[in-house]
């Protein structure tokens, strides 16, 4: 499992309900189910994958987070998880909103564009950015929303967001961000790790 | 049509009050079975068939000779997989192949019921199948599943029984019947009236049964169980074995001769009468106005596990209704996972060979077993 997934699975407290939106296959699904006796479900919008998850054994809607995060009573997840997928949604303002209804908590990761790499790019070679965590050119990439660590940061307090957690990830490095370091995290680290709540 | 001697039943000892009001009692209820229950009993699933079907879900059906109406999801190794499982499938009450409907001798007249049988709901029917449980002495089934009004069981079924079931698959259906599909049903059921044969349901069932109308009925639904696309690629403007528009009424197009044959063969197994209980059954199902409005409450104290398909096609039970029942769950707080089938099958997708349809309902039912 990456790191990523082991990061957000040390956030969740055992015996909880996790909701997964863009679950993909399932792999941290099921890692929280046999690992934390954690109650899942998924929200996941390629038909394929939905598949995969019912070979599995995991619950997962087929549905679209902009559309479908609605279903769900309010509160009745103690997590929800989106892993990488805020930038590609229209209106990410409103899926955060949507997400704080669903669960007490959420739990979101950012790829993120302030990275020094993605900023070398633009800089030298005056093109659009392609890393590992953004590997798709300017014309078929599925994120509409792009944003950095500091970017987030800012929304969070713009909002009155709690920020529960603040993690930044390089390779397979962690480190928390705070105020102070914010500015160097949001140069160093290719991906934010926040856990927020209303 | 007439061997119906050699059909499994059991006659329903406990009285049956149904939602009209009168009870029922010593009832025969027809089922034919698929696989073998295992020790534990705990590898049965209760499949619901839809308007038309019958207990005959697999192998060759007895009766008309033709494959069963689900041969494509019940057998050794397929969706549901008879090696593994022990399938139960019942005619539901107000049908013609064994169980208890229109077409029995009322002991009052001596005659065939015809309307004066009593108005049946799903419920009815419902109720009527649990009682396979007790005699099969299962206390617990694996699933529930069923496409169409077969879906519509399954809901009720949980419903009625939340804990009796650990998992549930309905498929292509409906918490509540649509302004859209009474209509089509009302269009079938005048379309039997209208036939002089049929004679306010007091036809003789030995000759001169209203074919005509029934037929028209069953050409009118199956429009609607196929998609438009579907048909367009299927038969487009093709005449049928001719080269040029004969300027007449025959049937020229393929469509037409298709639709004609359907009707036809439709009438020499099915029953009119039934087709009219078995609408009106269809029509009267409201599960949200069973629960006061709020659906959710059908399913707040059930722990079974549900799974619902709908098709991209199918316009008779379109995706948003399906999905309407999987936010009802999700308010109760059930387990619910969900798919919509990609199919230019129409409606009529739950019994094709749809392929990721097939492969959803055997991984779900065996990841679950």
């Amino acid at each position: 499992m990456k790191k990523e997934f082991q990061i957000i699975s040390e956030l969740i407290e055992n015996n909880t309900r996790v909701l997964d939106v863009g679950c993909g296959d399932g792999v941290l699904m099921r890692y929280l189910k046999d690992q934390k006796n954690v109650d899942t479900r998924g929200l996941e919008i390629s038909k394929n994958k939905v598949q995969i998850c019912v070979s599995k054994g995991l619950t997962v809607i087929e549905g679209n987070a902009e559309e479908d995060l609605k279903q769900f009573p309010n509160s009745s997840f103690n997590y929800v998880i989106l892993s990488q997928t805020l930038q590609a949604f229209y209106n990410p303002e409103k899926v955060i909103d949507n997400l704080l209804n669903v669960a007490d908590k959420a739990i979101i990761t950012i790829p993120n564009f302030g990275f020094w790499k993605v900023r070398l790019d633009l800089l030298i070679k005056g093109t659009m950015p392609i890393t590992k965590n953004l590997p798709d050119e300017w014309y078929n990439t599925p994120n509409l929303h792009m944003c950095t660590i500091k970017d987030f940061f800012n929304f969070c307090s713009k909002k009155k967001i709690k920020l529960y957690k603040s993690l930044a990830l390089y390779g397979e490095k962690t480190s928390e961000i705070n105020n102070y370091n914010l500015n160097w995290k949001n140069l160093s680290s290719e991906l934010g790790i926040f856990l927020i709540e209303k | 049509m007439n061997n119906k001697e050699n059909i499994k039943k059991i006659v329903i000892k406990k009285p049956l009050k149904l939602d009209c009001g009168e009870t029922i009692v010593d009832y025969p209820l027809a089922y034919e079975t698929y696989g073998k229950l295992n020790e534990k009993k705990d590898n049965a699933i209760l499949a619901f068939h839809a308007l038309t079907g019958d207990q005959f879900a697999s192998d060759i059906n007895p009766i008309t000779k033709k494959q069963g109406w689900w041969s494509y999801v019940i057998g050794p190794s397929k969706a549901i997989d008879t090696n593994k499982f022990f399938v139960i499938c019942a005619n539901v009450i107000g049908s013609c192949m064994g169980s208890f409907g229109p077409g029995n001798i009322n002991p009052k007249t001596n005659k065939e019921f015809g309307t004066d049988f009593p108005v049946i709901t799903i419920n009815d029917m419902v109720n009527a199948q649990y009682n396979l449980l007790d005699f099969f002495k299962i206390d617990k089934l694996h699933s529930v599943v069923g496409g169409s009004m077969g879906g519509m069981q399954v809901l009720q079924f949980v419903a009625n029984f939340p804990n009796k079931t650990k998992t549930a698959i309905p498929i292509a259906c409906t918490a509540s019947h649509s302004a859209q599909n009474i209509a089509f049903n009302e269009l079938g059921r005048q379309s039997i009236m209208a036939d002089a044969n049929w004679k306010n349901g007091n036809y003789s069932y030995l000759n001169s049964t209203p074919d005509k109308g029934l037929a028209v009925a069953r050409m009118a639904a199956h429009i609607t169980y196929l998609s438009k696309k579907g048909l367009q690629e299927k038969f487009g403007r093709k005449l049928q074995e001719k080269d040029d528009l004969n300027f007449s009424f025959d049937a020229d197009f393929q469509i037409e001769s298709y639709l004609r044959y359907q009707g036809s063969i439709f009438v020499d197994r099915f029953d009119a009468n039934s087709y009219l209980y078995i609408t009106r059954a269809m029509d009267y199902f409201d599960l949200v106005k069973q629960y006061n409005g709020n659906l959710s409450k059908a399913f707040e104290n059930s722990k079974t596990k549900f799974f619902i398909i709908s098709f991209t096609s199918d316009w008779l039970y379109p995706t948003a209704e399906n999905k309407e029942i999987v936010i009802a769950l999700n308010s109760a707080g059930v387990e619910v996972g969900f798919i919509e089938i990609i199919s230019d099958k129409g409606h009529d997708s739950f019994l094709l060979d749809v392929p990721e349809f097939l492969k959803t309902v055997k991984n779900f039912l065996e990841a679950n077993y």
